[in-house]
């Protein structure tokens, strides 16, 4: 059966897997917000753990690493941005394209580290507090990063809804053409959303690879930008949502591990199938209602905006 | 006109990819004869650019009828996996039955398993409203866990050492080879000729204008009563049938068997170059052979210059790019101009 200290230890991995999933939904979150949407979240995330990890490892240092992931992420958004908002080419095609190019740019960059493995930092754990029975182990013995996108997520809640900034970013969203007549840059504003869906995107490779399963392999974020496409219409573009999406998708990957190692008889590739079944199922559900999708939905998503006059 | 963008495109993606090489330290001249000149100077060579153009050719076909109408299936990767699951699981099953029929009725059952798939997509997009770029590409991730299942479970080959692999298809179950002294098989003539009904199809038929129109200017369409849903099904059904074509030729043509991997992304590929061939047949046809020249390149250079061949990866993708950014000169005119005492502010970007 299952004892308290299991239970705790999936809770606890369920919160460490979701981690990069929210980071990277939560940028794409503030992206579309603005009105663009960026397909590459994959490539993004896939360059960023490329080069957190070869920076980490030539380094030695995780912060370095970590920031480089996440400057590479930008990077790559910056080249999306430049085309879709400036140059006014499709999103949908832009946004695959980069997720192609980052496919390939992180492989040919982490070519090399196949097979190294990063020297591992004792787990981290504030001390006395994390004694507590079960909830000590879940509220005060997380990686640090899960705090963090804790903070990030209750930070754009913050930004979206209770600053004038935020409202801004919105209205660039929903009514691009409004917010230009009132003396906004739309552009600018939309090239910043996107630059942020970058860096989160890079963190969210660079926790992956530095942090998570401290190795590089080719391909190894498994469709996992996708998925958190995905987390943003479930999560009906709200940013706590994001949060209750990325841990339900975090347990269903735990789960997994968790059933195989039970070893009931399902063959290993089923199991594998869970997340991308349920992101299916979640989609259906959320999608089923089209005026739902619709009043959600930010106004002007992937639609190109051109200043006239 | 329509082929300045595309044609550009080509030019910059091989000045980028030169650029490339010789930031990885080698001589780009080299490089770029390894890449795209050596692969292709002798008959084999010739033969293999075929064989890896055929797949991408018919999936980049399909997937290109349903662009045009804003259905945006880009999981043809998942519908070939599938359909050669479908067309090398019946010729498995066939064993050594002979006969006319057998190869084309594995074609037909990769064909239909390719249609299959697809149909998923199209189900969840007519009846729950569900986005198919996500699903199909979800789709992708399953497909491939599937063959991963089969051959490494039921169907692997009690020959086979204990590889992921399943038993070689019997001569009977094999596409028969075109070019003595090459691997050059049926696969390239049945993607030629499905271009030539794709361009039938395109230009002639009434289906694909309604498809068109929906694309286009979708109130109008819904205006002049053009059925929505009947243009989802048309567009994922042809994507998946050729993909799933595409698939059970890899099988029963290139590879002869089962395995793991069975396409190096080609159903990713051919997304790029639907768009490099402006979702037309006869531009389709030659950015085939432009991508299928990227992976052969791409093996070339890996064994002569030891580069990982993921840079075909980054060749696709910046040819990609350059072609988003070729339109934009095209399509609109530059005008530099400082910031005039106008009312608005914000217009500081270049493209006006």
């Amino acid at each position: 059966m299952l004892s308290v200290d299991l239970l705790t230890a999936i809770l606890v991995a369920t919160l460490g897997a979701g981690t990069p999933l929210a980071l990277a939904a939560i940028g794409e979150l503030v992206s579309e917000r603005a009105g663009v949407l960026n397909l590459g979240v994959e490539g993004m995330m896939l360059v960023g753990a490329a080069v957190g990890f070869v920076a980490t490892a030539e380094s030695e240092s995780m912060v370095i690493g970590i920031l480089a992931g996440m400057g590479a992420g930008i990077g790559l958004s910056l080249i999306f941005a430049f085309l879709t908002l400036t140059c006014l080419a499709n999103q949908v095609a832009t946004g695959l394209a980069l997720t192609i190019f980052g496919t390939g740019t992180s492989a040919l960059i982490g070519a090399g580290y196949t097979g190294t493995v990063l020297v591992v930092r004792d787990s981290f754990s504030i001390p006395v507090l994390s004694d507590i029975p079960v909830l000590g182990a879940l509220l005060f013995s997380l990686e640090p990063m899960t705090y963090l996108s804790l903070v990030i997520i209750g930070g754009v809640w913050f930004f979206l809804f209770r600053s004038r900034s935020g409202l801004v970013l919105r209205g660039v969203g929903d009514a691009p053409a409004a917010a230009h007549a009132t003396g906004m840059s739309v552009i600018l504003i939309r090239y910043m959303a996107v630059m942020f869906g970058g860096a989160m995107a890079g963190l969210a490779g660079a926790f992956l690879s530095v942090i998570y399963t401290p190795v590089w392999v080719e391909n190894m974020t498994a469709g996992r930008g996708w998925i958190a496409v995905a987390l943003v219409v479930f999560a009906s573009w709200q940013p706590l949502r994001v949060l209750a999406g990325a841990y339900l998708f975090g347990g269903v990957t735990i789960l997994q591990f968790h059933i195989q190692g039970a070893s009931l008889g399902i063959p290993s590739q089923f199991l594998s199938m869970l997340p991308y079944l349920a992101t299916i199922v979640v989609l259906v559900i959320m999608s089923s209602d089209a005026m739902r999708v619709k009043l959600n939905t930010p106004a002007s998503l992937a639609k190109p905006f051109r200043a006239e006059g | 006109m329509a082929a300045i963008a595309p044609l550009s495109a080509a030019l910059l993606t091989v000045v980028g990819g030169a650029i490339l090489f010789s930031s990885l330290g080698h001589n780009s001249v080299d490089a770029f004869r390894a890449f795209f000149v050596t692969p292709v100077s002798d008959l084999y060579g010739i033969g293999e650019l075929s064989l890896k153009m055929a797949p991408i050719l018919l999936c980049a076909l399909g997937l290109a009828i349903g662009f045009r109408g804003n259905v945006w299936n880009i999981g043809a990767e998942g519908q070939l996996i599938v359909g050669a699951i479908c067309g090398g699981g019946f010729a498995l099953a066939l064993g050594k039955i002979d006969g006319l029929w057998v190869i084309p009725a594995i074609l037909l059952t990769g064909a239909i398993g390719g249609m299959a798939w697809a149909s998923i997509a199209a189900v969840l997009r007519t009846r729950f409203n569900v986005n198919e770029i996500l699903v199909t590409l979800m789709l992708t991730y399953i497909a491939g866990l599937l063959l991963s299942y089969l051959v490494y479970g039921p169907w692997r080959s009690p020959t086979g050492f204990n590889w992921p692999v399943s038993s070689d298809l019997a001569a009977s179950a094999r596409l028969p080879r075109l070019i003595p002294g090459t691997r050059l098989n049926l696969g390239i003539v049945m993607s030629i000729v499905f271009t030539g009904c794709a361009w039938l199809f395109l230009a002639r038929s009434h289906l694909s204008y309604r498809m068109e129109v929906v694309g286009l200017a979708p109130r109008a369409a819904r205006y002049a009563g053009f059925d929505e849903h009947k243009l989802v099904w048309t567009s994922l059904l042809i994507g998946g049938a050729a993909a799933g074509l595409a698939g059970a030729i890899e099988v029963s043509g290139t590879i002869g068997k089962l395995r793991e991997v069975v396409s190096p992304g080609y159903g990713f590929a051919a997304i790029i170059v639907a768009y490099i061939g402006r979702l037309h047949p006869v531009g389709i046809f030659f950015a085939s052979i432009l991508m299928a020249l990227f992976y052969v390149g791409g093996e070339q250079i890996k064994v002569t210059l030891g580069v990982p061949s993921a840079i075909t990866g980054i060749f696709q993708g910046m040819l990609l790019f350059s072609l988003l950014m070729s339109d934009v000169l095209i399509n609109y005119r530059l005008r530099w101009y400082h910031n005039r005492p106008i009312a608005t502010k914000g217009n500081t970007h270049a493209v006006s």
